[in-house]
Formats: structure tokens, C-alpha cells, sequence
């Protein structure tokens, strides 16, 4: 759902219709399961483990009797659900302390929020002895960013992603136009209008355009921070209604509007995946964990012909792509932690992205995460068009400060407050409607804005 | 006094006298086997909503502040005055009602000309109800990328077709293209209570009014029509019961967007209990809107009632 509706990171359409299909129960993820914890007679320990039923996870869970056999005494039992369920599930379970769960795989926005609140367990000690798994070849932007406040890993990162544009070369060529390494928002918008064909049903650019605080408004909030606009000041205000914020919101909805696929405001990722991969559309701004996907979908004409350049920045000269990782975590209530970590340990590890990669092909191998990754020889072979580029591109990634003027939150695409989940749906909602052109951007914004300084007021955060 | 024929002459049968008023000890012998379905029925409707109810006056949000405690009406002020709030219930009752009304308008339509013999009625008839078949999740996936889909679905092919631009459904009429995808759904419902009731219509009837010269507009107004009316209604109520709670369908083809404007109250809970995690104000939202909906639904039932209970004495 969060759709889904709600967060939808997954890689593949697959993931989308998976979403789909529980989305309509989402009462059944309330149901309190406390069986199959614990230890069996035999000396065998059962750990449950829930994933977000994304490919790259489908692919852990293909191979886990490779962990079974170098760990005996331990079952693993998953629990796999779309992103839009797996959170309100794993919320619930670490929240009420049920203990339905030993392991659980957590987003970067919630990671500091759980570990704050003392539902997850901090794995440094565990880290400091296997040293096997090698905590320093983590990427240091990904390993930050699932890391609590307090300085410790929280979340062993799965995969990890930033943000970055997909072109169509032979497209950029038959309009004339050129794209840098490093292009600004301007330069995208005019290449957008000269390779805007609609005739040949083909739009000058992709992106998100579909409510959800995960959807729409990840991708908008990284220009506005290029436009140098920000969510809050200091002390909390909300910046919404702010010229820098409104220009470039303005400019994403005038963009979408000339240029953009037809109906933007009902496309997410999946959306502009499909979009792209069939020669619908230019080009297309999204998260770096696509380019496998858009490679692995694509007609033969669009495989040969894709180009990767960095986020565009905008007027203010601050880079803004995002980032975001699917860590693993040991949550608080887990009678099993010394097992669990021994599975989160085999999944996150050098040895394990080296077995998906020879038993499931490199496109399917969790990115992002390890700096060992981007070195082995067959994967930089397989990757060539973007593997370079997702790590420069993780590596720019600022989450301390995402922004040009000074703010008191952390985090590019989001604001890491636990609010955020509803004022940012709310405004993704009302942006989506100027998108879809019933309502003005400065009428989408007021409302944000008016909705933002109640929900800061509440949560006690404006004084 | 009532002579039977049978009883010897002279004889008068008294007045049945009423059976003894049972015991409370076989009274409870009767209600005994009765009892486990009571306590599981009350098990699963009240005391969830008594549940609700607490929650409802309570400040609960599972991720921030942390502290629970009793804010009494508080979540009850914040719904009557959340526009959003009163937006879904006038979306829920513009999607409930107009799909209701085009479903059982279509059904009718179809049942109709299912009614009449003709070759390959079994195959028509099994086409026509099986939308009500498919998943809903599957059903709205396909209208939104291979129907409403301005670039990859059948309208917009159809209109570039025949030289028109393609209309964006999702971002221009996203109300009526939920509902265009509920009719499709229901129709088949609707369908096949109508097929019921035309198989019932009173045949001798109809031919005596053919004989006496009536049309066929005139034999529908004024006969089958009537007849049909108990069944429009079972329609319309089981429809609209149905129809109130889509859920999967927004969704999917939306997401409630854009700008709430395919957002209705049972989605609105979801996103305020399962996204944001406010349960106190979601379980607010609840209540006002079963009360609504009880103050709408009960005239409505209350008129049906009255109508069966006609319907015998006719």
C-alpha cells in the first residue's frame, strides 16, 4: 500500500503488485503471532525474521539453506511483506512488545525514531566481534544513516541507494542536446522540452507524481533542498510557504505538467519504471537501486541506449541526491539475539553479496551497502553504466545537512520526526493535487503549511 | 365455537388452551445450544468496539510523544473540524450512491436481454457475471495500466485512435474513474438479482396485458416493474453495504489522491491508524463515522422493512 501506499521503495512492479494484493487486509498484519519463537527440544533455535518483499530480499530468502548448513542449529522463518505492510506490522510487534519477531528489516527514516525508543538492540557489541563481517568496509553514508543518535548501528544495511537521473542517449541525440555528469534542474527541464515528443508518444521526463510521503514528495523534497528551500527553520517553523520552496515546487509541477508523463499524478516509482523501461519517457529522476531493474525490463532499444548522470541541482548549488537503506535489526523484545545476529551477519555479508551474485546473477545482488561491492570484478562488469556513479552518488549524500540554511532534523528525502509520516502524506496528497492541476501550487502549500504548524504544535515541537 | 365434521354431534371442542409457560430451567434448555454463537457474535463485534470506544478518548499515537493518557473529547473536536474527514464521508457517499444507482440501472439493462432466449445465453450469462469474480486487486491493477492508462491503456489507445488526445483518468476524473471501476465490478451483482426477479415476473400477467394491447414500455412500467421493486431494493442495500467499505480499489488505482479527492472514510482510517499510527484520533474517526452511517442507513432500512412487510400482504 502506503499502495501505499505510503513507501514504496521496492525495486520491481512485482513488489508493487505484491503490495497490491495485501494491501486490502491491512487489519491482517494486526494479528499477534508469538508462535514458532523460541527454542525446540532438538537444540534448534527458530528465529523470525520480517522482510520487505523486495527482489533483492526474495533473493536471501532463495538461498538461505547456504546458512542453514554452515549454521545448524538454527531455522530461519520469514516473514515476507510488501514495504506498505511490513512497517505497520513491525511497528505494531516492536511497539506493543509482542516478540512476534526476532529480526526485522527497518528503513532509514525509522531507524534512529526505534532506537530511540529503545525497540532495537545495538549491535556494536556484536559488530566488534565478528570481524568476519568487516564494519569498515560499510559504505559510511549508508552506515550513518541506520545508525541511532547515539552513535551506534542499529541496523546492519542490507542494500543502500541515493538518487540519480536515467536518460535515453539515442533520445538526447536525436533532440541535439547533451547531458552532463552533473547537470542542474534548468539544464534537465530544457533537454526535457527538446526530447518532449508527444506525437511520437514519448514525454520529456518521468517522475513521481503519486501521493505517499515515500512517493511523490522523497523526490520533491530533494529539489526543493536544491532550490535552497527547506522544511523547517530552526525552532521548528514550517518553511513551506517560503519562495525557495514555492519556486521549486513550482518548477517539479511545471515540469511534470509540459513535459512529464501523461497522468504524473498517478504514477509512482512503478509507474515511471515501467515508463522507461519500455521507451516511454527520456528521462527519468529516481532512486540508484532502479538502474539494475530498468536494465533487467528494458526493450533492446532502451537497453543499449541508457545514460546515468548525478541529481540535478538546482539554483543554490546544493547537491541533493537522497539516501536510504533497508538495514536489519534485532529488535528488543527477541529471545534469540545471539542467533539472530548470526543470520543478520551471513545476510549483510561480503560472502553473501558474492553467492547471490554467482547463484542469482549480479543484478540481483543488494547494492549500495559494502564498499567491497563496487570491486569485485564480475559485478563491475555486469554494472559498468552505473555502478561508478551509485557509489559517487551515495557517497555525496549530506542526511546531517541536507540543506542550504541551517535545520534541526537529519535526513535528505524526509524529516526524521515521527510526524513526518503524516504531514508528509498530507502534503504529497495536496502537491499531488497540483500536479493533477485542481488546485494551485501556492493553494497546496498554504494548506501544508497550515497542516504542518498544527501537527509541530501538537507534537510539541513549536513552541 | 368451531364444529369439525368429524367430532361427534353435539360435541364442542374447546378453545386451544395456550401451552404452559415453560420454566426457567427449559428455557435455558432451549437457549443453551444457542449461547456459544451469542458469546462468539459479542466476543467479535462488542468488544471491539468498546475498544474503540476507549481508544477514541484517548491520546495514543504508537511513534511519537510516547505517552498514553485520557484527552477526552480532544480527537472528537479534531474530527468534526478536519476538513479531510468531512471530504471522505462525501466522497464515500458520492461513490457508494452513484455506483449503487448504476449498478443496479446496468444489471437491469443486461438482465433484461439476458432474459430472452437465444443462442449462447449460457456463455453470455457466465461473461457478464464474472467481473463479480475477479480479485479486486487484480481488477484494479489492470483498469489502471491497461485501461485508464493514458500511454499503455485501451482508452487512451481508442481516442488516439480516432484522433483525439488521450484523457489522463486518474489525474482529471479520478472520482468517476473509481467509480466507472466499482460499476464494473458490481454491475454483475446487481445483474444477477435482477435475472432472479425477471425469472419470477409473472408470465400470465404480461400476456393478458399483450393481449389487451399493451406495449412493451407499458408492460415494464407498469407490470414488471413493480414486481421487481422488492428486488432493486435487496440490490441497492446489499450494493451499498458492499460499496461503503471499498478499500483495495483506492488503494491501488490512487492512492487516495490526488488532493484526497478519491479519498473515502475507510480509507481515511487506514491512512490515520496504519500510516500515521494515531490510533486515538483513528478510532475517533471510526466512531463518527458509524454513528453517520447509522443515522443515514436506519430510514433507509426502516422503509425497506416496511416494504417486505407490504410485499406479503400484496
Amino acid at each position: 500500500m502506503r499502495f501505499s501506499l505510503p513507501r514504496r521503495r521496492a525495486t520491481r512492479l512485482t513488489a508493487g503488485l505484491a503490495a497490491a494484493s495485501l494491501a486490502v487486509v491491512p487489519l491482517a498484519a494486526c494479528t499477534t503471532d508469538g508462535s514458532g519463537a523460541g527454542t525446540a527440544p532438538g537444540g534448534t533455535v527458530t528465529i523470525n525474521v520480517a522482510l520487505a518483499a523486495n527482489p533483492q530480499m526474495k533473493t536471501a530468502e532463495s538461498l538461505i539453506s547456504d546458512f542453514e548448513a554452515k549454521n545448524p542449529g538454527i531455522k530461519v522463518k520469514f516473514t515476507t511483506l510488501p514495504e506498505n505492510d511490513l512497517r505497520p506490522a513491525v511497528t505494531k510487534d516492536v511497539a506493543t512488545n509482542a516478540g512476534q519477531f526476532d529480526v526485522a528489516m527497518v528503513g532509514a527514516y525509522e531507524v534512529p525514531i526505534w532506537a530511540q525508543k529503545g525497540w532495537l538492540v545495538p549491535l556494536d557489541d556484536y559488530v566488534a566481534k565478528d570481524t568476519a563481517w568487516d564494519a569498515a568496509d560499510l559504505t559510511t553514508p549508508i552506515k550513518d544513516v541506520v545508525s541511532g543518535q547515539d552513535g551506534k548501528l542499529y541496523g546492519a544495511p542490507f542494500y543502500g541507494s541515493s538518487s540519480f537521473l536515467f536518460y535515453r542517449k539515442d533520445l538526447a541525440k536525436k533532440a541535439g542536446v547533451t547531458i552532463s555528469q552533473t547537470p542542474t534542474w534548468d539544464e534537465v527541464q530544457a533537454a526535457a522540452a527538446k526530447m518532449d515528443d508527444k506525437a511520437d508518444g514519448v514525454s520529456g521526463l518521468c517522475l513521481r507524481g503519486l501521493p505517499g510521503w515515500g512517493q511523490n514528495l522523497a523526490a520533491i523534497t530533494t529539489v526543493i533542498n536544491t532550490y535552497g528551500g527547506r522544511w523547517f527553520d530552526e525552532s521548528w517553523n514550517p518553511q513551506l510557504t517560503s519562495p525557495e520552496t514555492e519556486q521549486a515546487v513550482q518548477f517539479y509541477v511545471d515540469s511534470l505538467r509540459k513535459y512529464g508523463q501523461p497522468d504524473a499524478a498517478k504514477d509512482g516509482w512503478e509507474g515511471c519504471l515501467q515508463q522507461m523501461s519500455q521507451g516511454k519517457t527520456a528521462m527519468w529522476y529516481d532512486d540508484t537501486v532502479f538502474a539494475g531493474s530498468v536494465i533487467d525490463q528494458a526493450t533492446p532499444e532502451v537497453k543499449d541506449n541508457l545514460g546515468f548522470a548525478m541529481a540535478p541541482t538546482g539554483p543554490s548549488g546544493k547537491a541533493s541526491g537522497w539516501l536510504w537503506s533497508w538495514g536489519l535489526g534485532i529488535t528488543k523484545s527477541s529471545k534469540n539475539a545471539d542467533a539472530s545476529w548470526k543470520f543478520i551477519s551471513w545476510v549483510t555479508s561480503k560472502d553473501y553479496i558474492k553467492l547471490a551474485g554467482e547463484k542469482a546473477g549480479w543484478d540481483s545482488i543488494p547494492p549500495g551497502s559494502r564498499k567491497s561491492t563496487y570491486e569485485i570484478p564480475e559485478y563491475k562488469q555486469a554494472a559498468a553504466s552505473y555502478a561508478d556513479l551509485t557509489l559517487k552518488s551515495i557517497n555525496a549524500a549530506t542526511p546531517k545537512a541536507p540543506t542550504v540554511k541551517p535545520v534541526p532534523y537529519t535526513g535528505v528525502q524526509y524529516v526524521q520526526i515521527p510526524e513526518f509520516v503524516d504531514i508528509g502524506d498530507y502534503t504529497s496528497q495536496q502537491i499531488a493535487g497540483a500536479i493533477a492541476g485542481t488546485q494551485s501550487v501556492s493553494e497546496a502549500l498554504q494548506k501544508s503549511q497550515d497542516y504542518t504548524t498544527k501537527a509541530v504544535k501538537t507534537a510539541g515541537l513549536l513552541k | 365455537m368451531t364444529l369439525v365434521a368429524d367430532t361427534p354431534p353435539g360435541q364442542v371442542i374447546a378453545p386451544p388452551t395456550p401451552p404452559p409457560a415453560p420454566t426457567s430451567a427449559e428455557r435455558w434448555r432451549l437457549r443453551g445450544p444457542l449461547l456459544p454463537a451469542l458469546v462468539f457474535t459479542l466476543a467479535l463485534t462488542q468488544i471491539p468496539f468498546l475498544m474503540t470506544l476507549f481508544f477514541s478518548i484517548r491520546r495514543w499515537n504508537l511513534l511519537s510523544g510516547g505517552d498514553q493518557g485520557f484527552n477526552w473529547g480532544h480527537n472528537y473536536v479534531d474530527t468534526a473540524t478536519d476538513p479531510i474527514f468531512w471530504k471522505s464521508i462525501l466522497n464515500t457517499v458520492l461513490i457508494t450512491g452513484v455506483s449503487t444507482v448504476l449498478c443496479i440501472a446496468i444489471g437491469l439493462l443486461i438482465a433484461m436481454a439476458l432474459n430472452h432466449s437465444f443462442p449462447g445465453r449460457g456463455i453470455a450469462r457466465t461473461l457478464a457475471i464474472t467481473p463479480f469474480f475477479a480479485m479486486p486487486v487484480a481488477v484494479t491493477l489492470f483498469w489502471r495500466s491497461a485501461m485508464f492508462d493514458p500511454t499503455f491503456g485501451l482508452f487512451g489507445f481508442l481516442s488516439r485512435s480516432v484522433g483525439l488526445p488521450a484523457v489522463s483518468w486518474l489525474s482529471d476524473y479520478p472520482l468517476l474513474a473509481l467509480v466507472v471501476l466499482l460499476t464494473w465490478r458490481f454491475t454483475p451483482f446487481g445483474l444477477l438479482i435482477m435475472l432472479a426477479g425477471l425469472q419470477g415476473a409473472p408470465q400470465d400477467q404480461l400476456e393478458a396485458a399483450q393481449v389487451d394491447g399493451a406495449g412493451p414500455f407499458s408492460r415494464f412500467r407498469f407490470i414488471t416493474l413493480p414486481h421487481l421493486r422488492p428486488f432493486i431494493e435487496l440490490a441497492a442495500l446489499l450494493l451499498a453495504m458492499n460499496l461503503i467499505q471499498t478499500f483495495g480499489e483506492i488503494a491501488l488505482l490512487s492512492a487516495g489522491g490526488p488532493a484526497y479527492a478519491t479519498t473515502n472514510i475507510t480509507y481515511y482510517i487506514y491512512l490515520k491508524a496504519f500510516n500515521a499510527f494515531d490510533f486515538g484520533f483513528a478510532s475517533a474517526l471510526g466512531v463518527v463515522a458509524l454513528v453517520l452511517t447509522i443515522a443515514l442507513v436506519s430510514p433507509v432500512l426502516r422503509l425497506l422493512s416496511g416494504i417486505f412487510q407490504s410485499e406479503g400482504r400484496r
